[in-house]
């Protein structure tokens, strides 16, 4: 159902090619799908409309450079504006002078709190801290036992208290002498699931705050929330002071752009992220994977990175040319395809795509660089004529091909079959030859290059 | 006059009076964001449009939902059936009621309990607690319950579905951590039916739709309630958080087509979020909203009435 932002600006921009200007007419009906790609990816209206303003203020009357398509050269200001929204890369905790250093996780209910609790002090643990663990969640059912099971299960201490003990502060108190006499540098105190105009339990935390004095105030929001997230968020930065964002449930095809406003309204950086159930799951965040994931694609500006050093602009650009005259020959096809193996490993390149929206189907793909071998060898057996008209190819030259490239004729005729279908879905495509969104051409099963770039 | 699955009782509060007397608010949680938008307005011109837009937007319904709504709008601005601001909410009212309705369908008849309810969403979303209250809700029925603890993955799930258990008077029938949900399932139901019992409500971890393997354990367990009952499960609900954006669509889709949701209880919705995104889910995917969850206690939780959603959604 999500349709990635450079693709609908390919089309927006199809009769826009390698000249003239980016003009308010050509960026009028672009601006429109950014913004519903915007919207789409739960990025706050308000923030949607500065966004804009700052994306049209860019664009306008912008050379069109020969390297990149309008549409990715758009797609490229609109990365580096979320980007700029997002912040840089900050999960850099602060600690007390003094220890234990507090940090304080705080939340609406469900969002992550307490699993995310638990991650914090593995990840503590794993750089040199020595991290104790309190619940002071006194009201929802089975909280306190679900951070004793966590415990146990990560190996990290809690304090546990006693059960009739039902006073937070009293719990956080006990907890932070504890951590103290036991050597403990850190203690992580997860604190019930509140709602931000529950003016009593907000009071609650307030107070929590003014008697531990935290170093951190992890503000620890689900990556599915919508529109809302930014008054949440907000709420609790005005009544605590929040010093950092932990964002959860990023293992989903949630765009998170819930995020990139709860940056934009708090002005506090995203610390972590939460990609799983499992303790281990905690990321740092990533600016730039956050912006991509936004618009739905996968790392793209590291992509043409890499890529425009192992290929040749000059003849990318002719590739570009021929594959939308539909002139894009088989010698073409072994070309892009012995340039696709200077780039590496493709396994590396695919990591670089984040698995969400249709690029989630990814992981069934295999990308097999023997196939990618074999599929050169069968190339490399035809004749020039052969290479420059696939439709002379018939049942004699097939056997000859595959005798001659240690192959099978099912294989060459299914070499064929998928080439003569890539061209065709290739011609339907316009844009530069390379950015474009892996994984939505369908090529068949087993097609060795079947979601790359610039096939 | 609700309907249940065994037939239909008396109506009570109503979501706006449960609303207004939940939590203690610093300011209304719901403020009237229509009414903000149309403050002084007479005519309907670009500007308010626009307003209304960003009203639709920020409930979460979704931009497709809400540009249906505005071109319906400007559509009848054109043919001068539509002059006055104030006739605008009426129009939304209508639309947006339209969808609602239009997915509205009555639980599946149980003629012999026990009925089972299979409880599925993201992490996180409400399932547990939903459970709780729909268990006090049968009771106060008179009917009985066995609660099933099918999340046997995530820490102290159990432990939690067994404080609901206490708390409105429900057996829960429980394995140990990390055993076969479809083993503690198959338990429940075997025992609910050699006990004559009403209700089995079962809990499950919670898992995001794009975890294929997780997805079909919902599978494996629907199978699982078909070995001892064929109709079973009478109801397979979708707990889908109020707060949550446009990938809540993403969730209904996917579930359903995995666990074959018949219905989706909103919860959290007493905090300011709108819960837009049901309207999206009720008019591309079809599905009846059943409940809203409206606090954390044990009696907060509402049937859902479209025309009462839709003045919460903007105090119209
Ligand atoms: N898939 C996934 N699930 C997560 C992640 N973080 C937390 N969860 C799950 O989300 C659900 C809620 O997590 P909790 O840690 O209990 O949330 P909480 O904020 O402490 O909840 P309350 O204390 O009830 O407010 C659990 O099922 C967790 O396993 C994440 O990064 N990815
Ligand atoms: N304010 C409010 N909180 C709710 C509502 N329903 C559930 N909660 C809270 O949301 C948090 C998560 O609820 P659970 O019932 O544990 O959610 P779950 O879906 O079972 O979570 P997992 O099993 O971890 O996936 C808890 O803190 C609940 O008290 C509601 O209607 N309103
Ligand atoms: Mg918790
Ligand atoms: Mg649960």
């Amino acid at each position: 159902m999500f349709d990635n932002l450079s693709e609908k600006l390919q089309r927006v921009f199809k009769n826009l090619r390698g000249e003239g200007k980016l003009s308010a007419e050509n960026m009028e009906s672009a601006l429109r799908e950014i913004r519903m790609a915007l919207l789409e990816a739960d990025v706050n209206f308000r923030v949607v409309k500065q966004l804009i303003e700052n994306i049209k203020q860019k664009a306008m009357g912008e050379e069109v450079l020969a390297a990149l398509s309008p549409s990715q050269q758009v797609v490229k200001i609109v990365h580096e504006e979320l980007i700029k929204i997002l912040g840089s890369h900050e999960s850099k905790l602060r600690f007390a002078n003094e220890p234990p250093s507090v940090f304080l996780i705080v939340g609406l209910q469900g969002s992550g709190k307490t699993t995310t609790t638990g991650k914090l002090a593995r990840w503590l643990s794993r750089n040199g801290h020595r991290p104790m663990m309190v619940s002071v969640d006194v009201y929802r059912p089975a909280a306190r036992e679900q951070l004793k099971v966590i415990a146990r299960e990560t190996g990290q201490p809690v304090y546990e208290g006693a059960a009739e003990e039902k006073q937070p502060m009293e719990l956080a108190r006990a907890a932070r002498r504890e951590s103290a006499n036991s050597g403990r540098d850190v203690l992580l105190v997860d604190t019930a699931g509140r709602l931000h105009i529950d003016d009593q339990l907000m009071g609650e935390l307030s107070e929590l705050k003014e008697q531990l004095n935290p170093v951190e105030i992890l503000f620890v929001a689900d990556a599915m929330t919508g529109q809302d997230a930014v008054k949440s968020a907000d709420e609790f930065h005005k009544r605590l002071g929040i010093t950092g964002v932990i964002l959860t449930k990023m293992d989903g095809d949630a765009r998170g752009g819930g995020a990139l406003s709860i940056r934009h309204v708090t002005g506090q950086p995203l610390k972590f992220v939460g990609v799983g159930e499992k303790f281990d799951a905690l990321e740092p965040f990533h600016p730039d994977r956050a912006a991509n994931r936004i618009l739905g694609m996968g790392d793209i500006l590291s992509f043409i990175e890499k890529a425009g050093e192992a290929i040749d602009q000059k003849q990318a650009v002719e590739m570009q040319r021929k594959l939308i005259e539909n002139e894009f020959t088989l010698e073409d096809f072994r070309d892009q395809l012995r340039q696709i193996r200077k780039l590496g490993p493709l396994g590396s390149l695919l990591d670089m795509m984040p698995k969400v929206g249709m690029l989630k189907d990814l992981k069934d793909v295999k990308i097999d660089e023997k196939e990618i071998e074999r599929v050169v060898a069968i190339i490399d057996s035809m004749t020039p004529r052969e290479r420059d008209n696939h439709m002379i190819i018939n049942g004699s030259r097939r056997r000859r091909i595959a005798r001659g490239s240690g192959t099978s004729v099912q294989e060459v005729n299914q070499l064929l079959k998928q080439y003569a279908q890539a061209r065709k879905m290739m011609k339907g495509l316009s844009g530069g030859f390379i950015g474009r969104k892996l994984g939505k051409m369908k090529m068949p099963a087993g097609f060795p290059f079947g979601n790359m770039p610039g096939m | 006059m609700i309907q249940t699955l065994f037939g239909t009782v008396e109506q009570e509060p109503s979501l706006l009076e449960k609303l207004k007397s939940g939590v203690q608010k610093t300011r209304a949680g719901l403020v009237s964001a229509l009414e903000d938008a149309l403050q002084g307005k007479k005519e309907i011109n670009a500007d308010l449009l626009d307003e209304l837009e960003s009203t639709l937007i920020a409930s979460d319904m979704g931009v497709r939902t809400t540009e249906e709504i505005l071109e319906r709008i400007r559509q009848r601005v054109e043919r001068h059936q539509l002059n006055d601001a104030a006739e605008l909410k009426g129009l939304i009212r209508e639309h947006l009621l339209e969808i609602l309705q239009a997915s509205e369908r009555a639980p599946a008849h149980v003629a012999e309990p026990p009925a089972v309810i299979l409880v599925v969403g993201v992490n996180g979303s409400g399932k547990t607690t939903t459970i709780g209250k729909l268990a006090a809700r049968f009771k106060s029925e008179q009917r009985s319950v066995i609660l099933c603890a099918a999340d046997t993955f995530r820490a102290a799930a159990i432990e939690q579905l067994e404080i609901w258990g206490e708390r409105t008077g429900s057996p829960v029938v429980r394995q140990s951590p990390g055993s076969d949900p479809s083993a503690v399932l198959f338990d429940a139901v075997s025992a609910a039916r050699a006990r004559k019992v009403d209700y089995v409500i079962v809990d499950t971890a919670g898992r995001l739709q794009t975890k294929e393997n997780l997805m079909a354990e919902l599978q494996k367990m629907a199978r699982t309630a078909k070995k001892v009952i064929p109709e079973a499960p009478h109801e397979v609900l979708l707990v889908l958080d109020a707060t949550t954006g446009q990938n809540g669509l993403e969730q209904a889709r996917k579930f359903t087509e995995t666990s074959g949701v018949t219905g989706i209880v909103l919860a959290k919705l007493d905090g300011t979020a709108k819960g837009g995104i049901v309207v999206a889910i009720a008019r591309e995917l079809d599905l009846p909203i059943r409940y809203v969850g409206v606090g954390e206690k044990v009696d907060d939780l509402l049937p859902f009435d479209a025309e009462k959603f839709i003045a919460s959604l903007f105090e119209i």
